[in-house]
């Protein structure tokens, strides 16, 4: 079978139940006996077991299977979950990873058939399985029971009624129609259980109608299910003959259940229009205390399961031309709106701007709705990590403990790609050097677990990420030092530099202060990359801190990559934008109120000190600014810092959408990009957090 | 379309056809697979601190493009921009990039027995470093412009 066609959606779905697994191995690790994850990680193990055989990858296929036996004996409480099992699950799924990784990059999955892994699974599985026999008996005794309790007709299967459904069962009563639910249970060896339960389905449809199952019908199409599924039929027929049509079909192993008897307690409750949700549930409670506990469980599990979202799978490539397409009609916008503001004279001029107007509104919302498809929740990068610091914690042999806020912040695609590494570089970097051990976290008089945060969250055109930890801070008298050794800087200039400015010298190419290199981090690779990746994605870092208290690393992104609102502006006959986002205001400053501080220009405005700075020198415009009373400052800022750029004249606002130079040109770090004017005109883009 | 006229040769020789081009009193010469279009001079937005033989960048149909004086480049005097300027646009290295040149002159087929490699020397200047042979055609010389050279950044030894 040529399968080849659906490797992309293989490779999506692995890494999906892969992510899924992990993190519900770190709920496990925590809560060994919680039944929701063991079921929810014998499920995905599952689906991952079929399609990698489906896909005809052997070795992953048989990885899955041993480890689907030792979650299949766990769930069937014939084992514990010790901390030993936990990591040689871990060990699995980063094997299981490997080979998805190999499957993405060579088509194959590789050679390695991890022996030694299965080998621990299957030791495990033996021994425990001796271990528990004593305590399995009982179990099995108890599953016993529960099976006769099955075989009892009076058995009440629980089911909860939406609205409508409670709607139906009502006007069924009223028409004197039979309601009855009915567990049926299929044989355990049945391979197509999907299409089983079809046949049962079909077989009630002559004889009655089906107004529910649980799990919903499309779960059980898909085969989201175990061994049994309960159905709310409504039929003219005795309960008898349903049962015997549902036991019609092969391999089903029983159909128990009876007539509904709630269903005028259902009928009542519709009537009552007031009943709220919460006291149906309560009535169903009651109604059926007869259940067994354990179905209960069951039953609130399936409840749980999350609403799959409706969405598509759409390629990245798809979306940027879309992008594309819109940006050229952004480009076609502006080129009307300057054609029309040429000719104000002619009689439709009215008409022609409103209509301007109109599209500038269209192409400003299809751009947002764009934007938005782009946007991704930061939670697809940030959710690996509580899994690697655990190993990490394990590894370091420190205590820690990672929390994590906003991982719905949501972040264009192109970023969320490229951001994953650096988080990962700094959240290692707070591990490794931030955390202190324990026994000076004790001296300290600091909890002995450590806490590394990570949060997300938008502030206006940018989203922030912060990694923050109640580590040891940085050294900053050790920077010095080292900074000097190294011969970064000299000692007189270490001597004039901030705090701040020492601290900023971690970012600079090779630098790390680890004394000794871990595996971990510190080999001088770290902050500098972290750097150049996210100003390459023009945004920003920084870094905060107190010794002995701890460090945060501030990671300040843009919102929108392509399209961006900008204030024009004229250095002599020359055209620049700069960018909404870090412009706080515009001002008129007559030039008398320029002052001097160690020989460079500033101005004071509301009690702040704002350094100036003159574009057409940074920029080497020529010719002359031009002579007048007053300057016309733009006042723009990064983090906490300001500035003032003075520039001619301003232009106005405008909608641009930055393009590359390309890669054959050299920028200078103050041009980020270019822009098309409506004339058709380039004009370049100022990056104002270079000046600040 | 001053290009179009280029487009119904013959695609097996393509490898040996080359545009000519005026510099000054020289004939230059640039393989045809580069290049993508032939544009009139336009209006050409500086590029602030970039580097010096770079004019700047101009629009062509919504792409932004960096364009190069190969007078610049290649160390000759400055541009003079006449009705003949031509902007030559060529994709290397899957990149676009211009180049002014003073006049585009015509296409030439040279067979391969025609091209003579040149030994470029040891810190050569830029005007040889580029050049990598010169082709011969009706006993006037052309020399042929890599543009992997011309575009890339000399080896700063």
């Amino acid at each position: 079978m040529d399968v080849s066609q659906y490797l992309e959606i293989f490779i999506d779905e692995s890494k999906e139940h892969l992510q899924s697994l992990n993190e519900e191995l770190l709920v496990l690790e925590k809560e060994p006996e919680n039944k929701d994850t063991i079921n929810e990680i014998f499920r995905a193990a599952h689906s991952l077991k079929g399609m990698a055989g489906t896909m005809g990858y052997k070795r992953m296929q048989n990885l899955t299977h041993n480890m689907e036996n030792v979650f299949s004996e766990i769930r069937n409480d014939k084992m514990k979950v010790t901390a030993n099992l936990v990591d040689i699950l871990f060990q699995c799924l980063d094997a299981l990873e490997t080979y998805v990784t190999n499957i993405q990059t060579e088509g194959a999955e590789g050679e390695e058939d991890n022996e030694r892994i299965i080998e621990q699974l299957n030791e495990f599985l033996n021994s425990q399985s001796g271990a528990q026999a004593a305590t399995e008996k009982p179990v099995e005794e108890a599953k016993e029971t529960k099976e006769e309790a099955n075989t009892e007709e009076a058995v009440k299967v629980e089911m909860k009624f939406a609205d409508f459904e409670k709607h139906a069962i009502a006007e069924a009563v009223a028409k004197g129609m039979k309601v009855y639910t009915v567990k049926v249970i299929v044989d355990p060896n049945c391979i197509l259980k999907a299409a089983r339960a079809f046949l049962v389905f079909k077989a009630i449809e002559p004889i009655g109608e089906i107004i529910k199952s649980t799990p919903s019908a499309q779960d059980i199409e898909d085969e989201r299910f175990d061994f049994d599924f309960d159905l709310c039929i409504i039929s003219n027929e005795s309960y008898d003959k349903v049962k015997k049509a549902i036991l019609s079909v092969s391999e089903i192993k029983d159909a128990v259940g009876g007539e509904f008897k709630e269903a005028e307690v259902v009928k009542e409750e519709t009537v009552e229009a007031n009943t709220t949700s919460v006291e149906v549930k309560k009535e169903t409670k009651e109604t059926s205390v007869s259940t067994e506990p354990a179905k209960k469980g069951n039953a609130t599990q399936k409840q749980g399961k999350p609403v799959v979202n409706r969405s598509v799978r759409v390629d990245i490539e798809k979306l940027d031309v879309l992008m594309n397409l819109v940006s050229e009609l952004i480009i076609a916008k502006n080129g009307l709106v300057s054609a029309g503001s040429a000719d104000n004279t002619s009689k439709n001029s009215q008409s022609f701007n409103e209509q301007i107007e109109y599209l500038e509104r269209v192409t400003t919302n299809l751009h947002e709705s764009v934007m938005k498809v782009r946007m991704t929740p930061i939670e697809s990068v940030v959710n690996k990590f509580p899994r690697m610091i655990r190993d990490l914690s394990k590894k370091l042999g420190k205590q820690m403990e990672l929390y994590m806020t906003g991982e719905d912040t949501e972040l264009d695609r192109t970023v969320i790609d490229e951001i994953g590494d650096p988080l990962m570089h700094l959240l290692r970097n707070s591990a490794d050097h931030g955390l202190e051990t324990a026994q000076i976290r004790a001296e300290r008089g600091k909890p002995e677990v450590g806490s590394i945060f990570l949060d997300a969250y938008q502030d206006g055109n940018n989203v922030v990420i912060e990694v923050r930890d109640d580590g040891n801070g940085i050294d900053v008298q050790k920077v010095k030092n080292k900074a000097i050794e190294k011969g970064t800087i000299t000692a007189e200039q270490a001597e004039a530099m901030t705090d701040k400015e020492i601290v900023d010298l971690l970012f600079k190419p090779s630098f790390s202060t680890a004394e000794k290199i871990s595996d971990v981090s510190g080999r001088g690779v770290g902050l500098d990359v972290v750097k150049s990746k996210i100003e390459a994605l023009g945004g920003d870092v920084e870094v905060k801190t107190v010794y002995g208290e701890g460090s945060t690393f501030i990671i300040r992104l843009p919102l929108t990559l392509a399209i961006i609102q900008a204030l024009m502006i004229e250095l002599g006959d020359e055209k620049y934008a700069i960018s909404l986002g870090s412009i706080q205001t515009i001002e008129d400053i007559p030039k008398s109120e320029v002052k001097y501080v160690h020989a460079k220009e500033v101005i004071h405005l509301r009690d702040n000190v704002i350094p100036l700075i003159r574009l057409r020198d940074v920029l080497y415009v020529t010719g002359e600014a031009p002579e007048e009373e007053t300057l016309t400052v733009v006042i723009v800022k990064k983090g906490d810092k300001q500035a003032g750029l003075v520039v001619d004249k301003l232009i106005g606002q405008m909608e641009i959408v930055i393009k590359s130079l390309g890669k054959y040109i050299k920028l200078n770090k103050i041009i980020s990009g270019a822009t098309i004017l409506g004339d058709g005109e380039v004009a370049l883009i100022i990056d104002a957090n270079t000046l600040v | 379309m001053e290009d179009n006229k280029f487009l119904l040769e013959d695609k097996e020789s393509i490898d040996l056809q080359y545009i000519v081009i005026g510099i000054g009193n020289e004939q230059y010469g640039i393989n045809i697979k580069y290049i993508d279009n032939i544009v009139r001079m336009q209006k050409i937005t500086r590029v602030p601190m970039a580097q010096e033989y770079f004019k700047g960048v101009i629009n062509l149909r919504g792409e932004i493009i960096p364009v190069m004086s190969i007078r610049r480049k290649l160390e000759l005097d400055d541009d003079v921009i006449t009705n003949k300027t031509r902007i030559i646009i060529a994709k290397v290295d899957n990149a676009s990039i211009g180049f002014v040149v003073d006049e585009v002159k015509e296409v030439v087929t040279l067979d391969a027995n025609s091209i003579e490699r040149v030994a470029t020397a040891e810190a050569a200047s830029e005007i040889t470093h580029c050049i990598t042979s010169i082709g011969k055609k009706n006993g006037e010389l052309i020399s042929l412009l890599d543009l992997n050279l011309v575009a890339g950044e000399k080896e700063v030894s």
